[in-house]
């Protein structure tokens, strides 16, 4: 009797392990199959290189470059902002800091991490977004400019931890053999710590960059939300994301509107999958 | 002349000047939020119903709608997210489909919360018709935040010795008899503290609920699982951007809400993996 229990419960154990796989797997399903029906209206390339997006003027024209420009755009300002300072952040708090500093930090980084992204939008909306407008003045600091400039503190500590941990990981005697070669602790970061560390850095890099480019709901409040190609960082932009979050509660369910967000989801999934998947493989090469 | 001490000096300088970039932002938002959202939090704004349309009143049945969320989503992540916790850290051979599993899990830590809520329509509103409702918006909630409690909950198990197992073993007892009596009561703490940071992660997610169960306005308690409800992040977002002339406190008043409700959870899981830490004896 035991022995039936007990098999039961191994079976169930290892039903539960697979229960990640089965999920991606559900999740990337039925991204496909409301998705696709899209294209059956429209060509995979008029869809994504399509310069204009009017989802709901008749007939309506789905394409979403200016959406992938937006995130692009958005993204790789963020990038500029968060990779300098969240590594810069992350060998000091590996390297120099003093242990008990050391450990206010990373509860520190652990708690912006924990802050809603929704919190940090109606943040960014009262106090980054009026600054904007006037330090450049504009007619709106709805712009592609504080939408990176807020993103950059939601892919700081993703940066900050795994970068960090990466540091940590290398092995100690390459410091110590640097150190009792006569160089100075800023060589030894310089020369062997970050080059022994590059690809857990690049992993914590592109982790970050994944994302940024996932984000919704602060990017939805501060970008302001025009769905056209943006001429600069300091026009309006609307991401990828935020045209699904802001969409889809009017889209009809069914209509090509609708699979045409799903589309959108599609391409979502397929980046962040390929981010997630090279950052994994560059995460296993250090080890 | 390049003298080293100088260049050490202006880098550690910059290092240190990147880490104030961070941590004095952080620190701004924190007390910009507590400053300003302190004077609208009375007893009226806790427990009230939200009233003139959301610029009066209270937040109760949000707060009432976050907490079912997040129970539900805990009622479903936590037994999936164990059991597959102690697959990989008991039972698990080091082959592909261990490979297979842990990548399944970066990814599923990977995908953009929006998509779980388009997922979440899909699967549990349209195809298994629950509706726009609390069990819809639990489930969904409850996938997002899988890979935080199985990755901390298999740490937790993993850092229990081996020699423990060994020894259980050589009694006599089976390898569930040790995982159930033996791993599990050492694991607890590492657990708790997966589960309630995979708690404060459903709370603080608009996203995912955007579709799936957020209710705009509606100012009583939900019924049953099959009702929609309110919730603290999506009400947020909406006396944010989706009402005109909304009083500042109570935007900041709602935001400090919030925050502390997902702040204070994060504290307790980082007090518990501390304590566990220094208690630990082995």
């Amino acid at each position: 009797m035991r022995k039936f229990k007990e098999f039961i419960i191994e079976k169930l154990i290892l039903i539960c392990g697979l229960a990640s796989i089965f999920f991606v797997v559900l999740i990337f399903l039925f991204l496909l199959k409301e998705g696709l029906e899209v294209f059956k209206g429209i060509t995979p390339f008029k869809f994504l290189f399509g310069k204009s997006w009017y989802p709901i003027s008749e007939p309506p024209q789905l394409g979403i470059l200016p959406l992938i420009l937006g995130s692009l755009l958005v993204t790789v300002g963020a990038a500029i902002i968060s990779i300098p300072i969240g590594v810069g952040c992350a060998i000091y708090i590996a390297e120099i800091a003093p242990l008990k500093i050391k450990e206010t930090l990373k509860a520190g980084i652990e708690l912006l991490a924990a802050i809603p992204s929704v919190v940090l939008g109606f943040i960014g909306m009262v106090t980054l977004v009026p600054l904007v407008k006037n330090v450049f003045h504009l007619p709106t600091g709805l712009t592609a400019l504080s939408g990176s400039i807020m993103l950059a503190f939601m892919a700081m500590p993703t940066i900050v931890s795994i970068a960090e941990d990466a540091l940590y990981s290398v092995p100690k005697t390459y410091k110590e053999g640097a150190l009792a070669l006569g160089a100075t602790q800023w060589q030894t970061i310089w020369r062997v710590m970050l080059p022994a560390a590059s690809s857990g850095i690049l992993a914590a890099v592109m982790l970050g960059i994944g994302r940024v480019i996932g984000e919704t709901m602060a990017v939805m409040m501060i970008t302001g939300n025009a769905a056209v190609i943006p001429n600069s960082i300091l026009a309006p932009v609307r991401t990828l994301t935020a045209t699904i979050a802001a969409e889809m509660g009017e889209a009809v369910v069914g209509a090509e509107h609708y699979f045409a967000l799903f589309a959108i989801g599609i391409v979502l999934f397929v980046i962040s999958f390929a981010i997630n998947v090279t950052a994994d493989l560059f995460l296993h090469k250090r080890q | 002349m390049r003298n080293p001490h100088r260049t050490q000096k202006i880098a550690f300088f910059f290092l240190f000047l990147a880490t104030l970039l961070i941590v004095i932002p952080v620190g701004l938002i924190v007390v910009i939020i507590i400053q300003k959202g302190l004077p609208a939090i009375n007893w009226q704004f806790l427990s009230d119903i939200p009233r003139q349309g959301m610029r009066a009143g209270g937040i109760f049945p949000a707060i009432v709608g976050t907490v079912y969320l997040v129970i539900g989503a805990i009622i479903f992540a936590l037994p999936i997210g164990l059991l597959a916790a102690i697959y990989l850290s008991e039972y698990s051979k080091d082959n592909l489909l261990t490979r297979l599993i842990k990548l399944a899990i970066v990814n599923l830590a990977g995908v953009p919360s929006v998509v779980y809520g388009l997922f979440g329509l899909a699967l549990f509103v349209v195809f298994f018709k629950f509706g726009a409702s609390i069990l819809s918006g639990s489930l969904t909630l409850g996938i997002m935040i899988l890979p935080v409690i199985i990755t901390t909950s298999r740490e937790a198990l993993e850092s229990v010795p081996y020699s423990f197992r060994e020894v259980s073993l050589s009694l006599g007892a089976s390898k569930w008899q040790t995982i159930r009596h033996i791993v599990l009561p050492n694991a607890i703490p590492g657990i708790l503290t997966g589960t309630i940071l995979g708690l404060g992660r459903a709370a603080g997610e608009t996203a995912p609920i955007l579709f799936t169960v957020a209710a705009f306005y509606l100012p009583r308690l939900p019924d049953s699982v099959f009702d929609q409800a309110m919730a603290l992040p999506y009400h947020l977002y909406v006396i944010s951007t989706q009402v005109p002339n909304v009083d500042e406190k109570v935007r900041y008043g709602t935001a400090l809400v919030l925050l502390a409700l997902v702040l204070f959870m994060n504290l307790v899981a980082i007090i518990i993996r501390y304590k566990f830490r220094k208690k630990k004896k082995w």
